[in-house]
C-alpha cells in the first residue's frame, strides 16, 4: 500500500499523501481486501463504513461544494436563523482576491519557505538517517532525541523561538556587534528566514525517520558489491542511498508545500499577524484576515480555492521537471 | 592494520560527534523552554543557559495560572483529544475493517475519499466549515463543533486498513468455517487482535488536537471552553506585554502545554516511531 500514515493528523490538510489509490499492495503480500469469504455479505460492509462515510460527507463533502457556493456570493454574516440575501457576484470575489498585494506576497512567502526548509530537511534529513542506520548503540535515545520537537505544540515552540530571536535575546548574545538590525522578527529580510528554521527543525524528526524507513530497506549487499570495488562511504552514499530515497524526496516536498500554505500560529503570534509588512503572511493566515476578522467570507473561500490551484501547479510544475531530469538522465 | 582501525575508531567518532550534535541542536530549545520558564527575571544572555540559584522560582507558572486558569484550559485540551480519539477508533476501526476485508457497493469511493482528505488543503474548508459549524449546525464554543473536523483521522483509518490487511486469511476463513457471521468475525477474532494498531492510532491521533491552534481558536470565543493551546495563543497575543517577565510566562504556559505529549511520546515511543516508520516503508 502506499500508506505514508503522516503522523499530523492534526489538520485535515496536513498529512498529504501523494495519492497512489491504485498502488499494489506490499509484494511480499498479494491484494487481499475485498475477501469476504464464500458468504460474503455485502451489505455488512457497507454498514461498518456508514459512520465514516457519513462524516466524510458532513466534514469534507458539504464544505467543498458549500465553499465554491460562497465564492461566488457576496456572503454577509447574519444573527443564526436571520435571513439576509447573498446575492450572486460571479467572480467578483475572485478578482478582489487577485488584486491584493498581500496575496501574491503570500504566495510567493511559500515559495521562500520552500527554498528554506526543503533542502535543509532532505540533506539534513537523509544524512541523519544515513548514520542513524549505521549507529550500533543508543539507536532509541537518538531516534526520540530528533523527533521530540516534531510531537511538541506549535504554540510551545513558539513560546521559546519569540525568547530566542527576541530584541537582545539568546541569538543577538550569540552574535554581538554582528546581531541584526532591525532585530529579527522584525526585520523583513529575515522574519520569513526564521520562521522557516523553526518549522524545519519541529519537523525533522519525522522526516528522519521517514529516510531511516528508506535506508533500513536498502539491501547490505549493494553497499559490500560497492565497497569491494573500493567505493568510499561518501561515494556509497551518493551512488546507493541518495537514488534509493527519491521517492521519500519527493514526499517531503509535497509535504513542505502543504505545511508552508498552512502556516498559521507562526505568523499570527511570532510576527505580530504576517508582519513585519506581509514579510510572513501566509495564505491561511491571510484566509482568516479577510473571511473571519473582515467579515468577507466570500473573499476568503475564493482565496482557499485560489490557494488550492495554486499548490496543484507547483506540485505539478515539480512533477513535470523531476520527468525531465529522469528523461535526461536515461538519455 | 594499525591504520586500518585508526580509521574506523575515527569514523565511528565522527558519526556518533554527527548525531549527537544534530541531538543537541534538537533538544536545546526545549531545554531552554524550560530554564527560561523558571527564571525570575528574564535572562538570554549567554550566563543565562545555566539556571542560578538566585534568579530560580515558580513566579512564572503561578502568573500564567493567574492569566489563563490552567486547569480548565488543560481540562478543555483532555476532552478535545479524548473526543477524537474515541470518535476515531469507533467510527474508524469498523471502516478500516471493511476498506480491507469486506466487498461492499462504493467501496472504491470510500477508499478514494479516504486518500482524497489526505491531500485537502485545510484552507480550502477553513471558511465553509467555520460558516457551517457555527451558524448552521450551532457548535461555536461547543465540544462537538471543536472535534467534528479532526473526529476521525484518516492516518488512523488508514492505520487500521493495513493492519486488518496483513492479518493471515486462514483467521477469517476458520471464523467463516465455524459459522460466524462478520460482525461477530471482527468482534471475536479480529478485534482482539488490534492492541497495537488500536494504540499507534491513539497516539498519533492524540498529538494533532492536542497540539492544534487554529480551528479551536476559530470556533472558541469564551476562554471558559478555550484548549490550553488556544488560550496560551491567546495570551502570547494580546496581554503578554503587560506582564513582569512576559517570556517567562509564556514558556511556563508552553512547559504545561508540551510536557503531557512528551510524556506520551516517552511512555509510547515505539508505537510512534513505528507508524512513521511504517509510513516511509511502502511508498
Amino acid at each position: 500500500m502506499s500508506a505514508m500514515e503522516h503522523g499530523e493528523p492534526a489538520e485535515p490538510a496536513a498529512p498529504a499523501e501523494p495519492a497512489e489509490p491504485a498502488a499494489p499492495a506490499s509484494p511480499a503480500k498479494p491484494a487481499r481486501r475485498g475477501r469476504g469469504g464464500p458468504r460474503s455479505k455485502t451489505m455488512i460492509g457497507l454498514y461498518l463504513a456508514a459512520p465514516y462515510v457519513v462524516y466524510l460527507i458532513i466534514v469534507y463533502a458539504v464544505p467543498i461544494i458549500q465553499g465554491f457556493r460562497i465564492s461566488v456570493l457576496d456572503y454577509v454574516y447574519a444573527a443564526p436563523g436571520a435571513s439576509v440575501p447573498q446575492p450572486f457576484v460571479g467572480l467578483k470575489n475572485y478578482r478582489e482576491a487577485l488584486s491584493d498585494p498581500l496575496l501574491r506576497r503570500s504566495f510567493l512567502n511559500i515559495l521562500e519557505f520552500l527554498a528554506i526548509n526543503v533542502p535543509l530537511t532532505v540533506i539534513l534529513g537523509m544524512t541523519l538517517a544515513a548514520v542513524l542506520a549505521k549507529l550500533s548503540r543508543m539507536k532509541t535515545f537518538f531516534r526520540s532525541a530528533f523527533f521530540v520537537p516534531y510531537v511538541t505544540a506549535s504554540i510551545a515552540v513558539i513560546g521559546v523561538w519569540y525568547f530566542l530571536f527576541s530584541q537582545g535575546g539568546l541569538m543577538d548574545h550569540v552574535l554581538g556587534s554582528w546581531a541584526p538590525n532591525p532585530s529579527w522578527l522584525v526585520n523583513s529580510k529575515l522574519a520569513m528566514v526564521v520562521i522557516a528554521l523553526e518549522v524545519t527543525w519541529k519537523q525533522l524528526g519525522f522526516y528522519v525517520l521517514l529516510y531511516l524507513a528508506g535506508v533500513l530497506l536498502i539491501p547490505d549487499s549493494l553497499y559490500e558489491a560497492a565497497s569491494i570495488d573500493g567505493a568510499g562511504p561518501v561515494r556509497q552514499f551518493r551512488a546507493i542511498t541518495m537514488p534509493a530515497l527519491r521517492n521519500i524526496t519527493i514526499l517531503v516536498t509535497t509535504l513542505a508545500l502543504i505545511v508552508g500554505a498552512n502556516l498559521f500560529a507562526e505568523p499570527y503570534l511570532l510576527t505580530g499577524g504576517g508582519g513585519p509588512n506581509g514579510a510572513t503572511m501566509s495564505p491561511a493566515l491571510l484566509i482568516y484576515q479577510k473571511g473571519v476578522e473582515q467579515g468577507e467570507p466570500g473573499v476568503g473561500a475564493a482565496i482557499g480555492i485560489l490557494l488550492t490551484l495554486f499548490i496543484l501547479l507547483v506540485a505539478g510544475a515539480g512533477a513535470g521537471a523531476r520527468r525531465l531530469v529522469q528523461a535526461r538522465e536515461a538519455a | 592494520m594499525r591504520s586500518g582501525q585508526y580509521g574506523r575508531t575515527l569514523r565511528r567518532l565522527t558519526t556518533y560527534g554527527f548525531v549527537t550534535l544534530g541531538a543537541l541542536a534538537s533538544i536545546f530549545p526545549l531545554y531552554y523552554m524550560v530554564v527560561g520558564s523558571l527564571q525570575l527575571r528574564a535572562d538570554s544572555a549567554f550566563s543565562g543557559l545555566i539556571p542560578k540559584a538566585g534568579n530560580l522560582g515558580l513566579q512564572n507558572y503561578r502568573d500564567v495560572n493567574r492569566a489563563i486558569s490552567l486547569l480548565p484550559s488543560l481540562g478543555n485540551s483532555a476532552i478535545f483529544t479524548l473526543g477524537t480519539v474515541v470518535l476515531t477508533i469507533v467510527v474508524g476501526l469498523p471502516a478500516g475493517y471493511a476498506l480491507a476485508r469486506l466487498r461492499f457497493p462504493g467501496k472504491p469511493a470510500v477508499a478514494g475519499g479516504l486518500i482524497l482528505v489526505l491531500v485537502l488543503p485545510f484552507q480550502v474548508l477553513m471558511i465553509p466549515l467555520y460558516i457551517l459549524a457555527v451558524r448552521d449546525y450551532g457548535l461555536a464554543d461547543n465540544y462537538l463543533g471543536m472535534i467534528l473536523p479532526f473526529a476521525v483521522n484518516p492516518a488512523a483509518v488508514l492505520i487500521f486498513r493495513q493492519f486488518f490487511i496483513s492479518l493471515p486469511d486462514e483467521l477469517f476463513d476458520a471464523a467463516h468455517i465455524d459459522g460466524a457471521g462478520e460482525v461477530r468475525t471482527l468482534l471475536l477474532v479480529a478485534a482482539p487482535l488490534t492492541k497495537p494498531a488500536i494504540l499507534t492510532a491513539t497516539v498519533i491521533t492524540f498529538i494533532g488536537p492536542w497540539n492544534e491552534f487554529l480551528w479551536p481558536f476559530l470556533i472558541t470565543k469564551k476562554h471558559s471552553m478555550q484548549p490550553l493551546a488556544v488560550s496560551l495563543g491567546e495570551y502570547v497575543s494580546t496581554n503578554a506585554a503587560t506582564a513582569a517577565n512576559p517570556y517567562g510566562v509564556i514558556l511556563a504556559g508552553a512547559c504545561v502545554l508540551a510536557v503531557p505529549v512528551i510524556a506520551l511520546f516517552l511512555v509510547a515511543q515505539r508505537y510512534f516511531t513505528s507508524a512513521a516508520l511504517g509510513s516511509g516503508v511502502k511508498e
